[in-house]
């Protein structure tokens, strides 16, 4: 029987696992629209493109399958772009699906149109035109296995309106082959070796873990690594959760507002074992300058990322769960008790801290919302002063927990990213964590959150300035505070309760642990506005540009 | 900063083409020359890239361009035993007077005239570098009027 290429595509989707559809629909994706009207995957109505894309990514980021986002030609496409850069960054499972206009109007400047193709060239792992309706489904085949699979990343599948109706015998393909895409999963046994002489022999050796622990699964390796050899662990922004948060082998975050023990670490070690990460500037601090006494040995499935900024010892390409299967049972562990005891006592001396007083903080807010929440929600962060702080105080014990912009740094990514973690666990907890100036990026995501009673809690840390720009100015440009300034900002409280979900305030210290147990006893989307200390400064700083050493801030 | 050939082996989709010129263009690398064509394989093309930059910087546009879905294999043909080749096409000035002289370089150099009309002559060359820059820098005494090449191919020696 023959099938359009809406059906041929939805039911493409259907076999690949798909049950919900993040998106907006417009003229050029109608006939794809109108087939998922009546099959089981779940469409969600976002306000906004961007919006259905960060959606997608939270989803694919708190359950590691693919997620999915639809959107129409031109604006409806471009509007993608930003959601689809930012998945891009972060190796995130994404396929994003866009109507184009007929085929033979293309490139006429027709209505709607735009190039979307060319314009994501270079934000998606690939993409793809489509312009036979035989080729459907082996692209569709082809997007998924290219999404999830080596170092994942955003597929976007561009489908003229003509192809979507063109009808064609359906047949699925079991698998496919495609001559120049073979992701290495194997680490090199002779690599391995090289590296397990290494560790045995290191002195002060540190673990140094990214994103790419969490997507390749490998956090209870890591924590095997850990206990065997008693090495401490240090991680990027994207490696929270990649290990207990709460283990005392863990030294916190590094780089620009790492932990002390974590930057200290980082420059006293002489050996580091870079595990899923890149190298990041906001990581690294000055290249130059970066743990200029240690050998590294790096484990990453994407051979470009080895080499890139820091010249790398012993590279090992592969998956790193697969690596360290292979790597653990041969591990000697080494003899570093006088390096422990110098971590520890950083650990003792140097702890994250903020002044305890009576004045709302943001850092308490947060440390309020770990322990509420035992450490057992999902929490997404917009981008800024309120993704640091969500970094620092709450400790993520598992992985896929915490859901934040780290690559590109995208303002307005925290609150769809946590309506699309709530759609995949709608019974847990999932909090945004996000900033006045952020929130208001994707705000009409609001309308979503109450459409589908997704109880999506938003803690505004409300310093009515864009804070960590504002940070920036104090320390580096005189205070001059230049477009920083947001006391003009709307009632969030007000604006909550318009869309129809629950707004409350929060002024003072002693209020928040009430406000934030009620909201979560209530079964809706809960905006809290904390007003929290105008000019509190995330710390401790490593000013850009300089190395891990130069810490500012943030003493006891 | 090294001058460099690639090789790089691609199945033909379209937008191919683009992928591959935007990983030089976004870091700033000039691409001297490019020739590209379809192979003996129906559906696979083979692209000879000419390129100057920072040796660091080139080895991740390498790596880069293997991790494109459409590119099947990269060589860096400069390290290895190769053979290059390219095809011009000169039209030079060429008054009666000098016509014999001009053809008598061209015979030299193995080149062929290709077309002649009353002030100048075409002539085609191929070759390797060498040979079609002293072949030129002798065609320039008389006036090189127009001037165009494919850029360079190459191909490995051997197995």
């Amino acid at each position: 029987m023959k099938k359009s290429g809406a059906e041929i595509l939805v039911e493409s989707l259907i076999r690949e696992g798909v049950n919900v559809i993040f998106g907006i629909p417009g003229g050029a994706i109608l006939p794809i629209c109108d087939i998922l009207y009546d099959s089981p995957i779940k469409s969600i109505l976002h306000g906004h493109e961007q919006g259905a894309a960060h959606a997608a990514d939270g989803y694919a980021r708190a359950t590691g399958k693919v997620g999915v986002c639809l959107a129409t030609s031109g604006p409806g496409a471009t509007n993608l772009v930003t959601g689809l850069a930012t998945a891009y960054m972060d190796s995130i499972p994404m396929v994003a699906i866009t109507g184009q206009v007929p085929t033979s109007m293309i490139g006429n400047d027709a209505f709607q149109e735009a190039p979307i193709t060319e314009i994501t060239k270079t934000i998606t792992k690939h993409n793809y035109l489509v312009k036979n309706v035989e080729e459907l489904a082996e692209t569709l085949k082809a997007a998924f296995y290219i999404a999830s699979t080596g170092r994942p990343g955003p597929v976007l599948i561009d489908i003229p309106k003509d192809v979507q109706i063109k009808e064609t015998t359906f047949t699925y393909p079991e698998k496919i082959d495609l001559k120049g895409y073979k992701p290495v999963y194997q680490g090199h046994p002779r690599q391995i070796e090289k590296a397990v002489k290494l560790i045995s022999t290191s002195k002060q050796p540190l673990i140094f873990i990214g994103g790419g622990v969490i997507i390749s699964g490998a956090h209870k390796e890591i924590e095997q690594l850990a206990k065997k050899t008693n090495i401490p662990v240090a991680s990027t922004l994207m490696g929270l959760g990649g290990f207990p948060g709460d283990n005392p082998l863990f030294l916190g975050m590094l780089g620009m507002h790492g932990t002390r023990p974590a930057n200290y670490a980082i420059m006293e070690s002489d050996l580091i074992i870079a595990i899923g990460v890149r190298f990041d500037d906001r990581a690294t601090g000055k290249l130059d300058r970066f743990a200029p006494h240690a050998k590294i040995i790096h484990m990453d499935i994407d051979p470009t990322s080895i080499q890139k900024n820091v010249k790398v010892d012993i590279p090992i390409v592969g998956d790193i769960k697969n690596v360290l299967e292979h790597m653990l049972p041969l591990l000697k562990p080494p003899q570093i008790k006088p390096w422990l005891e110098k971590v520890k006592k950083w650990q003792r001396e140097f702890p994250l801290t903020y002044p305890d007083d009576d004045i709302l903080r943001p850092q308490y807010v947060v440390e309020k919302i770990y322990e509420l929440t035992r450490g057992e929600a999902i929490i997404s962060t917009e981008v800024g002063q309120n993704q640091m702080w969500a970094a620092q105080f709450y400790k993520y014990t598992h992985p896929r927990t915490f859901l934040t912009s780290g690559g590109l740094g995208t303002m307005g990514y925290g609150f769809p990213a946590a309506i699309g973690a709530q759609v995949a666990f709608p019974e847990k907890v999932v909090f945004d964590i996000a900033g006045d100036g952020s929130i208001q990026m994707n705000i009409q995501e609001l309308k979503t959150a109450v459409a589908y009673k997704l109880p999506v809690k938003v803690a505004i840390l409300n310093n009515s300035f864009l804070g960590m720009v504002r940070q920036w100015q104090e320390l580096f440009y005189d205070r001059r505070y230049a477009m920083t300034d947001l006391s003009k900002n709307p009632d969030f409280v007000k604006i909550a309760e318009a869309y129809g979900a629950v707004g409350i305030r929060v002024e003072k210290k002693e209020d928040v642990v009430p406000a934030l147990k009620k909201a979560m006893e209530i079964p809706k989307c809960v905006f809290m506005d904390f007003r929290v200390n105008p000019e509190e400064n995330v710390f401790p700083m490593v000013p850009a540009g300089e190395s891990l050493k130069q810490m500012i801030g943030g003493m006891a | 900063m090294m001058r460099r050939v690639v090789s790089v082996f691609v199945e033909n989709k379209f937008g191919v083409l683009s992928r591959i010129a935007a990983l030089f263009a976004a870091r700033g690398f000039n691409i001297e020359s490019l020739a590209v064509a379809e192979t003996d394989e129906p559906g696979f093309s083979r692209m000879t890239i000419v390129v100057t930059a920072d040796e660091r910087l080139l080895e991740q546009v390498m790596k880069q361009l293997r991790r494109l879905i459409d590119v099947i294999k990269v060589e860096d043909m400069t390290e290895k035993e190769h053979v290059d080749r390219e095809l011009v096409l000169v039209k030079v000035n060429a008054p009666p007077a000098k016509r014999g002289e001009i053809v008598e370089l061209a015979d030299i150099f193995r080149g062929k005239v290709v077309d002649v009309s009353v002030n100048t002559i075409t002539i085609e060359i191929t070759g390797a570098e060498g040979k079609i820059k002293s072949f030129l820098s002798l065609l320039r005494n008389y006036g090189i009027k127009e001037l165009i090449r494919t850029g360079k191919i190459a191909i490995s020696r051997g197995g």
